[in-house]
């Protein structure tokens, strides 16, 4: 009698069944035609260019604006984009750009040389009345300039208070796109959410945490684009990403996880494209005490890791073996004679016993993540692994990026002999500028944290920033990387890979070794 | 009775206050530096001084949470740091995303956990009752965010019948039976152990229930069976599921967070894990602030219902 069930059986599980089916009814799960749906890896920070540091933020805004020059299609050298020509003096420190006079920004008002010297003095001059939109901390990538002017209606004219070769270079980064002052008065703070410029898409709508959709920009200088429009989704779960690619929910993705490229390759639904970039991933030696301040244990840890297999077991191919300071995609000024320290256990024993630092106990730092750091913590037990096969004691500190980088920053002096670290760069000057010299050590405000001196490298790099014939430039990087390889501050290990996945309606997609993602051409009829 | 919710409104505002400050001063002791999160890996130490100066982080722990303090008794909430957008906007609409997650997955979970536990004790050791038992303890022991992959990949990506990710369709959709589309996945999974747990609650609840006297009693008279379960059974077991529910509805806010990640549910826990890790110390405590006051208000709402249920009480 008890026993007798009065309730009807599984009531809750049979109506949530009928409305899911009700629910599912033909799902589109197809994007629409000329509309490009992108993966992207996070939230951007802002669509304000001058405030930017991160490439997940660059690959919407190399969309929706123009800088004076730009990276020409598969390379990394300049060509015109807003300016049509420049001129530089003789002594390398007054450029005169032309500009473009057929160009409007996406808000109506004209493009001109007022424009232009309004999006530099905004970042540049405390004084300016629009500074206070800021922060801008990329500002320092045009410190060297002293002055910029318009010398005509479409004629900017900038002082340089020394000759910086690297200048071009990094007019055609996104911290030299040019904003829209109409729009940076009318929002003022809020100019980062309403982003106006000169690009091939103009912006639509950002819905925090959704999606951020631009629309072809019909009268853009450089050829309407062939898409309609593009849409930015931030998922930030590469698994989820991953997902929603093969549900069909987006076109393209890129930092596609290791695991699942091959996936993706072997699938004629979709294509991989691949494309090494200006990226750096190497440790930091303590230079100043402890083993590492004698330069033949510092070649002892280049020769004990095990590069290939990291590069193929851990990041499973999507990163090659880095040779020294300058990433290979810099081709003009990379050093082709430079060859990887090769994996060799044995001469590292030799090396270690040389110096007298068998059995080392050595502190690694090791960071769980952060912007270009790869795999971090198993590339970290990895290395730790290959180091304790040559007798060295390696004990390895985690931290979350953010504290990483309070730790290493200012410097590894009292706390560690070897720290992760990875730079994804625009010039070859910027790295070993800003971290190779011995004036760039942290307490200068600099970033060399391992204490690396030799006035050798110092001179050189001093040299190719004044020179503005780049083959001279080239030559003297190339002698500093030797330099660089010998004396071995760094353990070089890899230069990483950017790879995308797009379906297949999608043509015309290509990476750019700058990692920025351009869509201009892109078309998905 | 009115009296009585006063009092537990204003009891709430000292444990606000004490949560802000636990906040911030966690926020404070945490390494890293918000200014160096803005600034990223090329910050140099003048910028990030200037910046410093900029965002009031140079001030003193007490002067900063005092200009916090008496900014929010003036509905400021500041801007957040990372996001460049005032606190409250972005806060209330991630949180209404949490609320309508939160709020039909707790639905679930007490209609499915209610009715599982009672299938369960009033066909006690039968067939049923094991087969709830046993799915209960995998509801209990499995993942959320593990069975919300299993799930995306079964009815999103080889069935294709709802979406991966998101809240609402890229384009067309925003209206209601899209949300709910978008809203199945999640729900469920985040459904899923609470409702285990009030499954097995309401199993315990009503087995005792059921041996007392008066239900012995009920069932002489010769009542109707649906009517002794739910009428008299059930009812008196509900006095003590309530505060339950209401500690589950803390528990699936918090949940969240691990769903709204999979899911990319645009939600307050996944702001929250961000802002943490960015050091947006402002959205951290406009966050906290708010989940806090809900918790609260579920609680106290958990408590009056019990006391409007539950005439001992009133006595």
């Amino acid at each position: 009698m008890i026993r007798s069930l009065a309730l009807p059986k599984g009531l809750g599980l049979s109506a949530l069944a009928l409305a899911v089916a009700g629910l599912s009814a033909p799902l589109a799960a197809q994007t629409p035609p000329n509309v490009l749906v992108v993966g992207q890896i996070a939230e951007p920070q802002s669509l304000d260019p001058a405030q930017v540091t991160a490439v997940n933020d660059f690959r919407i805004m190399m969309n929706m604006y123009d800088g004076l020059v730009r990276y020409a299609d598969g390379t990394l050298e300049v060509e015109p984009a807003l300016a049509s020509e420049w001129q530089i003096s003789d002594d390398g420190t007054v450029y005169t750009f032309t500009l473009r006079d057929d160009v409007r920004f996406h808000d109506g008002s004209a493009f001109d040389a007022e424009a232009v010297v309004f999006h530099f003095e905004r970042m540049l001059d405390e004084a300016h009345p629009y500074h206070d939109t800021g922060p801008f901390p990329l500002a320092f990538f045009f410190e060297s300039i002293d002055s910029v002017e318009a010398s005509g209606e479409h004629e900017v004219t900038f002082t340089l208070d020394e000759p910086y070769a690297p200048f071009l270079s990094n007019l055609a980064y996104p911290t030299g796109l040019i904003v829209s002052p109409a729009a940076v008065q009318e929002h003022g703070d809020d100019f980062g959410r309403n982003p106006s410029g000169t690009g091939a898409f103009q912006f639509e709508e950002w819905q925090s945490n959704s999606r951020v959709i631009a629309s072809a920009n019909p009268d853009y200088w450089d050829g309407a684009p062939a898409l309609e429009a593009v849409v930015f989704r931030p998922i930030t779960d590469a698994n989820t990403r991953v997902a929603e690619m093969m549900a069909g929910g987006i076109d393209l993705m890129v930092e596609v996880p290791p695991d699942n490229v091959a996936q993706f390759a072997e699938d004629p639904m979709y294509a991989v494209s691949e494309q090494a970039g200006p990226h750096l991933w190497f440790l930091i030696l303590n230079t100043r005490e402890g083993p590492f301040a004698d330069q033949r244990m510092r070649q002892a840890i280049n020769y004990a890791i095990d590069k290939e297999s990291l590069v193929d077991n851990i990041l499973e191919g999507t990163a090659t073996v880095a040779a020294g300071p300058i990433p290979p995609a810099f081709e003009w000024a990379y050093n082709e004679e430079l060859e990887p320290y090769p994996y060799d256990p044995d001469r590292a024993r030799e090396l270690i016993a040389e110096a007298g630092h068998e059995g080392a106990e050595l502190t690694f730092y090791v960071t769980e993540g952060g912007s270009g750091m790869l795999d971090p913590i198993p590339m970290g037990s990895a290395i730790q692994a290959d180091l304790a096969d040559v007798g060295l004691d390696v004990s390895i500190e985690t931290y979350e990026w953010n504290t990483f980088l309070g730790e290493v920053n200012p410097g590894l002096e009292g706390k560690a002999d070897m720290a992760q670290m990875a730079w994804m760069t625009n010039d070859p000057d910027t790295l070993p500028f800003l971290a190779l010299r011995s004036d760039a050590m942290p307490d200068q405000g600099g970033f060399n944290s391992g204490y690396y001196s030799n006035p050798e490298v110092d001179e050189l790099l001093e040299r190719a920033r004044r020179s503005v014939d780049q083959d001279e430039r080239a030559k003297l990087y190339k002698e500093m990387q030797a330099i660089v390889h010998e004396d071995a501050p760094w353990a070089f290990v890899a230069n990483w890979k950017q790879n995308a996945v797009s379906s297949a309606a999608v043509e015309n997609f290509r990476l750019q070794p700058s990692f920025f993602l351009l869509l201009h051409e892109v078309s998905k009829p | 009775m009115h009296l009585y919710v006063l009092r537990r409104l204003l009891m709430t505002v000292p444990v606000l206050l004490g949560l802000t400050v636990i906040v911030f001063l966690i926020m404070s002791l945490i390494p890293g530096d918000p200014a160096l999160a803005i600034l990223g890996s090329y910050a140099t130490p003048e910028n990030l001084a200037r910046l410093r100066a900029d965002l009031g982080l140079d001030l003193s722990l007490p002067q900063q949470y005092w200009v916090w303090l008496t900014n929010i008794l003036q509905g400021d909430f500041g801007r957040s740091y990372h996001l460049n957008r005032p606190v409250l906007d972005e806060v209330l609409e991630r949180f209404g995303a949490t609320l309508i997650l939160a709020g039909t997955s707790l639905a679930l979970c007490v209609v499915i956990g209610a009715a599982a536990g009672i299938v369960s004790a009033v066909r006690q050791y039968g067939w049923a009752d094991r087969i709830i038992t046993l799915l209960v303890l995998i509801g209990i022991s499995v993942p959320a965010f593990w069975l919300g992959m299993l799930m995306i990949l079964l009815f999103a990506v080889e069935l294709r019948w709802l979406p991966v990710s998101g809240m609402y369709s890229i384009y067309g959709g925003g209206d209601l039976p899209d949300l709910l589309r978008h809203l199945v996945l999640p729900a469920i999974a985040l459904a899923v152990v609470a409702a285990g747990v009030i499954a097995r609650l309401t199993r315990s609840n009503m087995l005792e229930v059921l041996r007392q006297d008066y239900i012995r009693t009920a069932r002489a008279k010769g009542l109707d069976e649906n009517r002794v379960i739910l009428g008299h059974a059930f009812k008196v077991a509900l006095v003590n599921l309530i505060p339950v529910i209401g500690v589950q509805a803390g528990f699936v806010i918090g949940g969240a967070v691990y769903i709204e990640t999979v899911f990319q549910w645009p939600g307050i826990g996944r702001m929250l894990v961000n802002a943490i890790s960015t050091r947006d110390i402002l959205l951290v405590q406009g966050g906290v602030l708010v989940v806090a006051a809900s918790y609260v208000l579920f609680n106290l709402c958990a408590d009056l219902l019990q006391y409007w249920l539950d005439p001992r009480i009133k006595a």
